[in-house]
C-alpha cells in the first residue's frame, strides 16, 4: 500500500500538525517508502503467535496510596508560554 | 597538568581520591578543551562556570566517598536537569527549563559528579547521524565531514575528543552503540528496567534505556554501577541487585559460550566488517571462550517491526507537545490551529515523519495490520533470543553494517538511514543488554565496533567479554586534533 496525499492530510489532522502542499507531497513519498519497508512483515505468518505486550516478567510493585508531592503549582506553571495567575491560557474555545 | 583530559574516568576518579590532582584542575582541563572545540558542535548548553564552582566546592569539602567524586560530566540533552535548559535537540523544547532532575543524572550527582553541560543529539533521539538536531549536525573527531552517528552523537563526539571524561546517552534502537562504534568509544545499553527512565524525554517507552558511554570497558563498568537501580518513580524499572560491575570486571572468560548468529552476515556488508567479526572470534578463542554457530531466524524482521513499534509509541509520547504547558508556542486563530501550527513549527522533518507513521499504524482500521502484527513479530524475535540463550552465554555481532558516513549522505533517504541500526535494534525489541566495543579500523582509518548481546541482567558477562576483546584488539585513537 502507499500513503497518498489525501491520507497524509488525514493523518496530519489526527496528529495535529499543519502541512503545506509541498510538504504533503514529499511526506507522501517518504511515508510510502517507509510503509513498503515495514510491510515486509506480511511475509511472516503470525496466526499462531501471541503479541508481546511487555518485556518485563516481574509483576508491578504496589506502593502505599499516599500523597508524596503536591503544592508545586508554581513549578508546573513556570514553563508555560502563556499564563494568567494560576491558569494556563489558550485561545478561546467557547463563544 | 595539561593532559588530564586524556585520562580515563577511572584514572581521574582515582587521581582525585589520591589527591594527585584537584577536581578544579580536572574541570579546568575539560572546560578548556570544550571551549576550543566549538567546531564539533557537541554542546547545546554549556555549564562551565557552575562546573568550576562545583569543583572548587568539592575540593574544599573533600568528600571522596562517591564512585564519581569530583568528576565533571556532560550528558545527552535528553536528560532533564533541574534549572538547566533541556531541549531534546528540538525547537519545540528550546525554552524548556525543567524544575526537576532525572533519576539517572541524580544518581551521577549523588556519586559525587557534577554537570559540565548538555550535549547535542538527534531531535527527540530520532536519528542515526545527529543531523536531525535543531541545533545542527555534530562533527565526528575522525573527520571534518563525518557524522558521529546518532542519536547520542554529541555525547560520542565529546567523549572521543576528550571534552568530557565519560558521558551518558540513551538507546532506543542503537543510539548509544552506533555512535560509540563510529567514534571508537565504548557504549552500553543496559537491560530494559536496569536504569530508571524517569525524567528522560520519552521517545519509545518500551524500548528506551539510558546507558554509559566511556573511553574504555573499565570506565563503562564503573559508570553503569553508578546509574543503575530501581526507582519507584519508573514502574518499569526492576528491583534487581546492582552488581559491583567494576570490582567483578575480569578478562577471564574461559569456558564462556559465545553464539555467532549467521543472520547477521548481511548482503553488501563491507568485507572489513566481516573480517573484524572473524578477528573478534579469534580473540575470544584465544581467551578460552567456546564459539558456537547459532541462528536467530527472525533477525531480518527486527527493523521493520521496530519502525512500527517505535513511531507508534513516539506519536503517543509526543502528543504532549501542544504549546500549552511548556515549550514553543505558535499563533493560531483558535485552539486547534494553535496546536497544529505549534507542532508544525516546533518539530523537524524526521520527527514529523515518525509521528505521522505512528499515527497511521495506530489509526482506525490499521491497528491489527501493523501494530498488532509488529508486537507478534517482536515476540518471535524475543523467542529467537530465548532459545539461543539456552545454549550460549552471549552473542557476538558487528555493531554496525558500516563505519561513519559523510554528513548529508543519507539525509534524504530515511530507509538507508534506518538500515544503520540493523544490528542494534533486536536487543531493544527484546529488552536485552548490549555493548559496542571498539575493535579495529577500516581502510579509511575509521573505527569499527563489535557488539555483544547478553542475557537479561547479564551486563557483567558482556563487560567481561568486552574487556577480553579490548585487551587483544589494542585499539588506538588514530586521529590528530584538527578542530581547535
Amino acid at each position: 500500500m502507499s500513503i497518498d496525499k489525501k491520507t497524509v492530510k488525514h493523518i496530519s489532522k489526527l496528529a495535529r500538525i499543519s502541512l503545506n502542499e509541498s510538504k504533503i507531497s514529499s511526506l507522501s513519498k517518504d511515508l510510502s517508502s517507509i510503509l513498503k519497508f515495514i510491510e515486509q512483515l506480511n511475509k511472516l505468518n503470525t496466526d499462531q503467535t501471541k503479541p508481546l505486550t511487555s518485556i518485563i516478567h516481574a509483576s508491578l510493585k504496589s506502593r502505599k496510596d499516599e500523597i508524596n508531592d503536591g503544592k508545586i503549582r508554581d513549578q508546573i506553571l513556570k514553563n508555560s508560554p502563556k499564563k494568567n495567575e494560576e491558569f494556563f491560557v489558550v485561545p478561546k474555545v467557547i463563544e | 597538568m595539561s593532559n588530564i583530559s586524556e585520562f580515563t574516568l577511572s584514572q581521574i576518579v582515582s587521581g582525585i581520591k589520591k589527591k594527585e590532582f584537584k577536581s578544579e584542575e580536572v574541570t579546568e582541563s575539560f572546560v578548556t578543551n570544550s571551549k576550543k572545540s566549538k567546531k564539533l558542535n557537541t554542546y547545546i548548553t554549556e555549564c562551565f562556570d557552575q562546573a568550576i564552582s562545583s569543583a572548587k566546592k568539592f575540593d574544599q569539602k573533600g568528600d571522596y566517598k562517591g564512585l564519581l567524586s569530583g568528576v565533571p560530566m556532560a550528558v545527552k540533552d535528553l536528560f532533564c536537569t533541574k534549572n538547566v535548559k533541556t531541549t531534546a535537540g528540538s525547537k519545540i523544547l528550546n525554552n524548556f527549563i525543567p524544575t526537576y532532575e532525572s533519576t539517572v543524572t541524580n544518581n551521577l550527582w549523588s556519586q559525587g559528579a557534577f554537570l559540565l553541560g548538555k550535549l547535542n543529539c538527534d531531535e527527540f533521539a530520532m536519528g542515526s547521524s545527529n543531523e536531525t538536531s535543531f541545533f545542527g549536525s555534530v562533527i565526528n573527531p575522525y573527520g571534518e565531514k563525518l557524522v558521529p552517528g546518532g542519536s547520542s552523537g554529541g555525547s560520542a563526539s565529546a567523549l572521543a575528543a576528550n571534552l568530557t571524561p565519560a558521558t551518558i546517552g540513551t538507546d532506543t534502537g542503537g543510539s548509544i552503540r552506533q555512535p560509540a562504534s563510529f567514534t571508537g568509544t565504548v557504549g552500553l545499553k543496559p537491560t530494559y528496567g536496569r536504569c530508571s527512565r524517569w525524567g528522560i524525554v520519552a521517545f519509545a517507552s518500551s524500548l528506551d534505556q539510558a546507558g554509559p558511554m566511556t573511553k574504555n570497558v573499565e570506565d563503562c563498568a564503573l559508570l553503569l554501577e553508578a546509574i543503575s537501580g530501581y526507582d519507584p518513580k519508573d514502574s518499569t524499572s526492576i528491583d534487581a541487585k546492582v552488581e559491583n560491575y567494576s570490582s567483578y570486571l575480569t578478562e577471564k572468560i574461559k569456558g564462556l559460550k559465545i553464539g555467532i548468529p549467521k543472520e547477521y552476515r548481511v548482503d553488501n556488508m563491507p568485507s572489513e566488517i566481516d573480517n573484524l567479526w572473524k578477528k573478534g572470534i579469534e580473540y575470544l578463542k584465544d581467551a578460552g571462550a567456546i564459539i558456537k554457530n547459532i541462528s536467530l531466524p527472525h533477525t531480518t524482521y527486527a527493523l521493520p517491526a521496530y519502525y512500527i513499534v517505535a513511531p507508534a509509541e513516539a506519536s503517543s509520547n509526543l502528543a504532549r507537545y501542544d504549546g500549552v504547558k511548556y515549550g514553543h508556542r505558535a499563533k493560531g486563530n483558535n485552539l486547534i490551529e494553535m496546536y497544529e501550527n505549534t507542532r508544525s513549527e516546533g518539530f523537524g522533518d524526521e520527527v514529523k515523519r515518525r509521528i505521522l507513521i505512528g499515527t497511521y499504524v495506530l489509526s482506525s482500521g490499521y491497528y491489527d495490520a501493523y501494530y498488532l502484527k509488529a508486537q507478534k513479530v517482536r515476540q518471535l524475535i524475543k523467542s529467537d533470543f530465548d532459545k539461543a540463550f539456552k545454549d550460549v552465554d552471549a552473542i557476538l555481532t558487528p555493531s554496525t553494517p558500516n563505519s561513519a558516513f559523510k554528513i548529508g549522505d543519507k539525509k534524504d533517504d530515511p530507509i538507508s538511514m534506518y538500515l544503520n541500526d540493523i544490528f542494534t535494534v533486536p536487543a531493544n525489541l527484546s529488552g536485552l543488554p548490549a555493548i559496542s566495543v571498539p575493535a579495529g579500523h577500516d581502510k579509511n582509518n575509521l573505527p569499527l565496533g563489535l557488539q555483544f548481546i547478553g542475557k537479561a541482567f547479564g551486563e557483567q558477562t558482556i563487560l567481561n567479554l568486552s574487556l577480553a576483546i579490548e585487551k587483544r584488539a589494542n585499539f588506538n585513537k588514530n586521529f590528530k586534533v584538527w578542530w581547535n
